[in-house]
C-alpha cells in the first residue's frame, strides 16, 4: 500500500455544468495527481442515448474541458473524462472528441489521447443472452433479442480496467465512452496500489463535484486526498465545506442501498465506514471496502425508437371546466377516437398541471384546489404526421368542447403560444438496462492518438 | 403528542436510481429522531404502500443508514423514466406523500 498521498481534482458534477475558475485554480494549486470528470448520466431520460445527442451544452463542455486539458498538461498529470457526450455511445464519444481536438488545436497542446469505446456489439449481446449471461436490473423486463436489435445504441458501463490499459499505453488524456462514474477517479490510484474500497468510494463522491459538500453544488469543484488508510474530502470554494453529514448523505444519492453499492466486477461495502470532521471544513473517511465478484458483470444500457411526439400547452381559468376536467378529457378522448375511426395510430396523453400531472394515479390529493390549471396535450405516434394530426384534432376538440353546465362558450383553453402545436420530434424509450457477464473487463476498444502542438501525428 | 415528520426531518426527497427505480430519502435533524423512527419502525412497508398506492412487491427495500441519520425507501417506478405517460423523468418530485407522515413524541 503506497504511503504517499494521491490527490484528485474533480472540477464539476458533469462536464459542461461549469465551475468557478477560482475553485478550479485552488485545486490546481494543491498539485493534484489526476484531474477527472464524469460527463454522463441516464437521468435525463432515454432520448439522449437513443438519439446519439448530448444533454450538455457544447460551448460549456468546451469551456470546462479547456481548463482541464490546459492545466492538467501544465501540471503533467493525467486528465480523464468518462461517459463522454453524456450517454457514452459512439456518436457521443465522437462529439466530445471533436471538442477536445478543437481545444488541442487552439491551445497547441501536445499529449497522447486514449479514446475508449463503450459500444457493445449486438450479436455478442444476443449470444450472451442465449447462454443466460444477461439478467435484468430490478423491475426491468426480461431482455429479448428483439429489444437488443431495436436498440439505436447499446453501451456497457466499463469499469476501471480499460482506463488502466490506456494509462499503461502512455496515454495522459483519456476520453472514455460510457463508464462507471467512480472509475474515472479510482482506476489510476487502484493501478498504483491504493485500496480499491477507498479509491472507489472517493470516486463515488467526487464524481458529483461539490454536490456532496454543504451547501451542495453541481457546478463547483471538489478535491480528494487518498492515503493508505483513508481519504479526505475538501471543497475548494469558501462558500462551502464538507461535513460528516454531507459526505455520508451523499452515499444515499440516486442509489438503492447505501451499504452495498454494486459496480462493474464488484461491490463497495460501507457497513464499517466512518466519517470524521477534521475541523477545517474537511472530512476524513475510513473503512470503505471493495469486494470483487465473480463472474464480472457490467451494466448494459440501450434505448430504442418509440415514435414521434407533438405537444400543445394550454391553460384554463374556468372553475366549472376545472371541476369537470376528468369527465371532459374522457369525453374529448372518446370523440376524437370516434372521428378518427382508428385511421390514425398513436396515443394521446393529457398532463393536467394543478391536478396530478406530476404524480399521476399515485397523487394522494384528490380534491383540486387550483383556481387555474395547465394542460399539456401530448400525442405520440409512429409518424410525425400522425402525431401532428392526433394533436391538432384533440386540441381543437378540447378548445370548443361543449360540456354540460358550460357558461364560457367562446373557448375552453388559453394558449400562451402561436403556433399552439409544437412538433417535438423523435421519442425514445429505454430498451436495455441489464447486467451482462464478461470475460475480459479490459477488452474495450482503445484508440491511441498522439497530438503535437495541437496537430494529430500520423 | 402527534407531530408531523417535517419537525423531525431536514431533508425529504425523491430521485431515480436508474430508469426503473425510485428512491426516497428522509434525513433526520438529529440522532434522537433517527433513533425514534428506527425504534418505532415508523417508516414501514404498509405505510409506504398506503401512501403511494402500491403493492408490497413494488418495494425493493427500506433501510436505515446511521452515518447520515437517514432512512431510504426504494421502490419500483410506476412508469420507467421517459416511457410513454411518465411525468417526472428525473423522479425528483415524488416525495410529497411522505410530508404527511405523523409520529408520536412524548
Amino acid at each position: 500500500m503506497p504511503n504517499a498521498e494521491f490527490r484528485v481534482l474533480s472540477p464539476t458534477a458533469i462536464l459542461g455544468y461549469g465551475f468557478p475558475e477560482e475553485s478550479f485554480m485552488a485545486g490546481v494549486a494543491r498539485r493534484p495527481h489526476l484531474i477527472a470528470c464524469d460527463a454522463g448520466s441516464t437521468d435525463p431520460g432515454p432520448y439522449y442515448l437513443g438519439s446519439g445527442k448530448s444533454f450538455t451544452n457544447r460551448a460549456f463542455v468546451k469551456r470546462d474541458l479547456r481548463y482541464m486539458l490546459v492545466e492538467g498538461l501544465k501540471l503533467g498529470v493525467p486528465v480523464v473524462v468518462g461517459s463522454a457526450g453524456g450517454s457514452g455511445a459512439a456518436p457521443h464519444l465522437a462529439w466530445c472528441r471533436g471538442i477536445l481536438e478543437e481545444i488541442a488545436r487552439e491551445e497547441e497542446l501536445s499529449f497522447r489521447l486514449g479514446a475508449i469505446a463503450a459500444d457493445i456489439d449486438k450479436a455478442a449481446a444476443k449470444a450472451a443472452l442465449r447462454v443466460g449471461k444477461i439478467r435484468p436490473m430490478p423491475f426491468a423486463p426480461e431482455l429479448t433479442e428483439e429489444a437488443i436489435d431495436a436498440s439505436c445504441h447499446l453501451v456497457a458501463q466499463m469499469g476501471g480496467e480499460p482506463l488502466v490499459k490506456a494509462f499503461q499505453a502512455g496515454c495522459n488524456v483519456i476520453l472514455a465512452g460510457r463508464c462507471y462514474d467512480p472509475a474515472n477517479f479510482a482506476a489510476l490510484p487502484i493501478a498504483l496500489g491504493y485500496d480499491p474500497g477507498l479509491a472507489i468510494h472517493l470516486g463515488k463522491i467526487l464524481e458529483c463535484g461539490a454536490i456532496a459538500a454543504s451547501p451542495g453544488s453541481g457546478a463547483d469543484c471538489a478535491f480528494g486526498t487518498l492515503t493508505g488508510e483513508s481519504f479526505i474530502l475538501e471543497a475548494l470554494s469558501p462558500a462551502r465545506n464538507f461535513t460528516r453529514e454531507s459526505a455520508a448523505a451523499h452515499t444515499l444519492y440516486e442509489k438503492s442501498d447505501p451499504y452495498r453499492l454494486p459496480g462493474p466486477g464488484g461491490v463497495l461495502h460501507l457497513e464499517n465506514c466512518s466519517f470524521a470532521e477534521l475541523g477545517d471544513g474537511r472530512v476524513e473517511v475510513r473503512g470503505s471496502r471493495h469486494e470483487n465478484t465473480s463472474p464480472y458483470r457490467v451494466k448494459l444500457e440501450g434505448a430504442r425508437k418509440a415514435g414521434f411526439r407533438a405537444v400543445s400547452i394550454a391553460g384554463s381559468r374556468d372553475p366549472i371546466f376545472i371541476a369537470k376536467i376528468d369527465e371532459i378529457l374522457h369525453a374529448v378522448r372518446a370523440q376524437v377516437s370516434t372521428m378518427m375511426q382508428n385511421t390514425v395510430p398513436g396515443s394521446i396523453i393529457f398532463h393536467v398541471y394543478g391536478k396530478d400531472a406530476v404524480m399521476g394515479p399515485t397523487e394522494p390529493e384528490k380534491v383540486n384546489h387550483s383556481h387555474e390549471i395547465g394542460i399539456v396535450i401530448e400525442a405520440v405516434a409512429p409518424t410525425p404526421e400522425a402525431a401532428d394530426t392526433l394533436l391538432s384534432v384533440t386540441r381543437s376538440t378540447l378548445l370548443h368542447y361543449g360540456y354540460p353546465g358550460r357558461i364560457s362558450t367562446a373557448g375552453n383553453l388559453a394558449f400562451p403560444f402561436s403556433p399552439s402545436d409544437i412538433a417535438v420530434g423523435d421519442v425514445y424509450e429505454f430498451s436495455v438496462y441489464h447486467l451482462m457477464e464478461i470475460e475480459r473487463p479490459d477488452d474495450f476498444p482503445l484508440q491511441i492518438v498522439n497530438f503535437k502542438r495541437g496537430r494529430i501525428e500520423s | 403528542m402527534k407531530k408531523n415528520i417535517q419537525e423531525a426531518a431536514r431533508i425529504i426527497r425523491s430521485k431515480n436510481s436508474g430508469p426503473y427505480e425510485l428512491t426516497l430519502d428522509i434525513m433526520f435533524k438529529n440522532r434522537r429522531y433517527f433513533d425514534l423512527f428506527r425504534a418505532e419502525n415508523i417508516i414501514n412497508p404498509e405505510l409506504i404502500c398506503r401512501l403511494y398506492r402500491i403493492p408490497q412487491s413494488d418495494i425493493l427495500g427500506i433501510l436505515y443508514f446511521e452515518p447520515a441519520q437517514a432512512v431510504k425507501i426504494t421502490m419500483k417506478r410506476r412508469i420507467p423514466s421517459g416511457a410513454l405517460g411518465d411525468g417526472d423523468i428525473y423522479g425528483a418530485q415524488q416525495h410529497a406523500p411522505l410530508l404527511e407522515i405523523e409520529f408520536e413524541e412524548n
